[in-house]
């Protein structure tokens, strides 16, 4: 297994590498029948699958009882099938894979919906394999029966429900195929039990034709073409990365493009490491919690270019108040994200791994002195603030001092609210595929069980997943998993003893009425929590004692850390774009909210 | 903004029922706009057509178009509404015949060349085919006599082969 995603192979076509070459398994596979069960981890093996999340019950009991024997799977059992899913899109996000996960019917499957749908909304390539009860009784009501396809059609990109045997093999080369190819997702496939134990053949055959799914690769020409000029002659350029130079592997030539045009560069929230944000071009984040800086630019730019993003609500502030200044290119390998939220003149539908090499080859770089000097002059004058105490751990002096302690190296797994957007401000992210989180759906519960997956990817690096004392409640029970597996991950709990982001509007714009919003002395002792299942854990409650805790435990390589922070209860996140405000009327302080 | 305007979409899919509820999702799920639906199977095996007619502004119809074409099992989507194209519909109406007697509703039935395909003591049914225009005109005369109960099929359609224009001079 490959220790991480960096690599990737100019040959490619693909948006998503390529699965692993076939692994020779048994002799002659075609002479042999085989039961559903037995085809469905013999395509897995030869689909390069090496990893699955999953929960055994009685629907997928064939598939078990095959998988009981096999060596070339490795099987982690998950302890919810919620965090399976999670675990399965970080193990994806971290290494750009699709993420394989295995869930019985009914509740099994039901369970796997929030994670399906967190995977969709971030483009993430999963294959979620749900038993179903035997073909005859489907309709009836039957024991632990749910219409998982029904259920899940609208938060899948495709999805299955095998009814012969003899295509169960093709189902499934259809569905990575699809889920890794164009613009990603999720895909399922429902596997009724009799299916699962009649025998049919292995075929064996790779070749995956769908005459109907053909994912625009190439941008056209002429735009391209455009685009160039209007990027060399412009006074105020700005390039808007997403998670779609990510998920195409195309941070290289993203990097190579900027640095050589000396555009600056803002990421969005999911395109954080697409661009090192050590380079000079870097403004950093934009949107609801982007830097001062980054927000101006996009208000005040004459040329934008969109690189696999798509103008979510969280970017673009009040659309009537966003980026009204400038002509707009948009580079997506979804058609259907362009023109969506923003007008663009501009539209190139393809790969960026492929585009945005066409561009850089014609562009030339703009005369942008002047801009250079305005956006120096907002850096200097609004820079992101880390408020410190010798007492008190300030939320962004946590963030700021795992990223010190890490070297800025580690993978970061985060759940959603306060602290996951200090964590997108204060870590300084250099590498793609080492920033994980929920950005579209905002499903807390994510960051915990996503983090194990991604420290299963990636045994050689560190992970840290910074969580909150409301998200990492959600699905603790997955510290036993994490202790089972030994995987090395490091819990930081950023804890306000509140749901942080709830209680923040509340204070802003709610009037202090803090609605259901404070667990204060009702959260456990995570440290003796950690302690039940097996795990260390550790507490701090100020600076010294945080850098103690931290050295400790990243010196810990073959085993969970727990590490509890007390964080400053009010304090609250800034910059903030207000709901309903255009980006350019954020507020830097609770005082500029009155 | 540009102008809603009624839009008439022909979508060639696989035939399965899972990608007919796709469809049908994206109008749903998404808040489009659904005014007729049909759904059938094509001359080629394992094939279906869905024509659709929808209502909306320009970029709107552009977006369903994009949503249509991002489902797997779509092939090909074409949007007839500013080609030249034959569309029909079919409707049977049963209409009362207690106020004005039979002869004047089949009066009204020759004039839209609709068929009489039921008569009871108190009722016609008629047949009707035509583009919508028509059928709903027709709805529309008939309406005062009192119509018991009506079905429709939705527009169905097809490109016109001819996309020209004949120059009569």
């Amino acid at each position: 297994m490959k220790s991480n995603g960096q690599t990737s192979s100019a040959k490619k076509v693909d948006a998503i590498p390529a699965l692993k070459p076939v692994k020779k398994t048994t002799s002659s596979p075609a002479a042999q029948s085989h039961n559903g069960a037995e085809i469905l981890i013999k395509t897995l093996a030869d689909l390069g699958v090496d990893t699955i999340f999953g929960y055994p019950g009685g629907a997928v009991l064939p598939i078990y009882d095959a998988l009981f024997d096999n060596h070339d799977l490795r099987h982690i059992l998950i302890r919810h099938e919620q965090a399976g899913t999670h675990a399965a899109d970080g193990y994806s996000r971290a290494t750009g894979k699709p993420g394989v996960v295995l869930a019985t019917s009914g509740p099994g499957g039901t369970n796997t919906v929030t994670g399906i749908a967190t995977a969709m909304m971030d483009s993430i390539p999963l294959v979620v394999l749900t038993g179903q009860v035997p073909t005859s009784v489907i309709g009836n009501d039957a024991f632990q029966e749910a219409d998982i396809v029904g259920i899940t059609r609208p938060i899948t990109k495709q999805n299955y429900l095998v009814r012969d045997v003899n295509n169960l093999e093709s189902v499934l080369r259809e569905a990575f195929h699809i889920a890794t190819h164009g613009r990603p997702g999720p895909v399922l496939v429902d596997l009724p039990k009799d299916m699962l134990n009649t025998k049919a053949r292995f075929k064996g055959t790779k070749q995956v034709d769908i005459p109907s799914f053909k994912p625009t690769i190439h941008g056209h020409q002429p735009q391209i073409a455009k685009a160039a000029r209007m990027l060399s002659e412009a006074k105020r350029p700005l390039i808007y990365v997403g998670g779609g130079a990510i998920l195409g592997n195309a941070w290289k030539e993203v990097t190579e493009f900027a640095e050589r045009l000396n555009i600056p560069v803002t990421t969005t929230l999911m395109g954080l490491g697409a661009f090192p944000e050590s380079k000079p071009q870097s403004v950093g984040m934009l949107g609801m919690h982007g830097t001062w800086y980054a927000n101006m630019a996009m208000t005040e730019c004459d040329v934008l270019l969109a690189v696999g993003a798509r103008f979510d609500d969280r970017v673009t502030g009040r659309l009537n108040g966003f980026s009204q200044k400038s002509r707009k290119i948009h580079i997506d390998i979804d058609p259907s994200c362009i023109g969506k939220n923003v007008e663009v003149e501009v539209p190139i539908v393809g790969d960026v791994k492929r585009v945005i090499p066409a561009i850089n080859k014609i562009a030339t770089p703009p005369e942008i002195s002047e801009w250079w000097d305005t956006i120096h002059t907002w850096k200097k004058e609004h820079p992101l603030v880390v408020p410190q105490s010798e007492d008190q751990i300030y939320p962004q002096h946590m963030v700021k001092m795992i990223s010190e302690i890490t070297n800025g190296n580690a993978i970061v797994v985060t759940d959603v609210g306060q602290h996951q957007m200090w964590a997108a401000q204060h870590y300084q992210y250099n590498h793609p595929r080492s920033w994980i989180t929920s950005g579209g759906l905002g499903t807390m519960g994510f960051g915990f069980p996503a983090a194990i997956g991604a420290a299963m990817a990636c045994p050689d690096r560190d992970v840290v997943c910074i969580t909150g004392d409301g998200g990492f409640q959600m699905l603790t029970c997955e510290l036993a998993t994490a202790v089972e597996y030994k995987v090395p991950v490091k819990i930081a709990i950023m804890n306000n003893a509140c749901l942080g982001m709830v209680r923040q509007w509340q204070q802003l714009f709610f009037d202090k009425r803090y609605s259901y919003s404070v667990f204060g002395a009702n959260n456990p002792d995570f440290v003796k929590l950690a302690d039940a299942y097996g795990m260390m854990g550790m507490r701090a409650t100020n600076p010294k004692e945080m850098r103690e805790v931290l050295e400790k435990a990243m010196a810990i390589k073959d085993a969970p850390v727990l590490m509890d922070f007390s964080v400053v209860k009010e304090e609250n996140c800034y910059p903030m774009v207000p709901s309903g405000a255009a980006l350019d009327e954020m507020v830097e302080s609770d005082e500029e909210c009155k | 903004m540009t102008k809603d305007y009624r839009h008439t979409l022909s979508v060639l899919v696989k035939h399965n029922l899972n990608t007919f509820s796709r469809i049908i999702g994206i109008f749903s799920g998404k808040g489009f706009e659904l005014e007729s639906v049909t759904f059938a199977s094509e001359a080629e095996p394992g094939m279906a057509r869905i024509t659709i007619t929808t209502y909306g502004d320009e970029k709107t119809v552009e977006q369903i178009n994009k949503h249509l074409h991002n489902v797997v099992d779509v092939l090909k989507v074409t949007d007839l509404t500013h080609k030249k194209c034959i569309e029909r519909e079919l409707a049977i109406i049963k209409v009362s015949t207690v106020k004005a007697g039979r002869p004047e509703i089949m009066l009204i039935a020759q004039a839209f060349k609709a068929k009489v395909i039921d008569i009871t003591v108190d009722k016609l049914a008629l047949e009707v085919t035509g583009n919508t225009d028509k059928v709903d005109a027709m709805i529309e005369v008939l309406k005062p006599y009192g119509i018991a109960e009506m079905s429709r099929s939705g527009s169905v359609a097809l490109k016109r082969e001819f996309q020209g224009a004949v120059n009569i001079n």
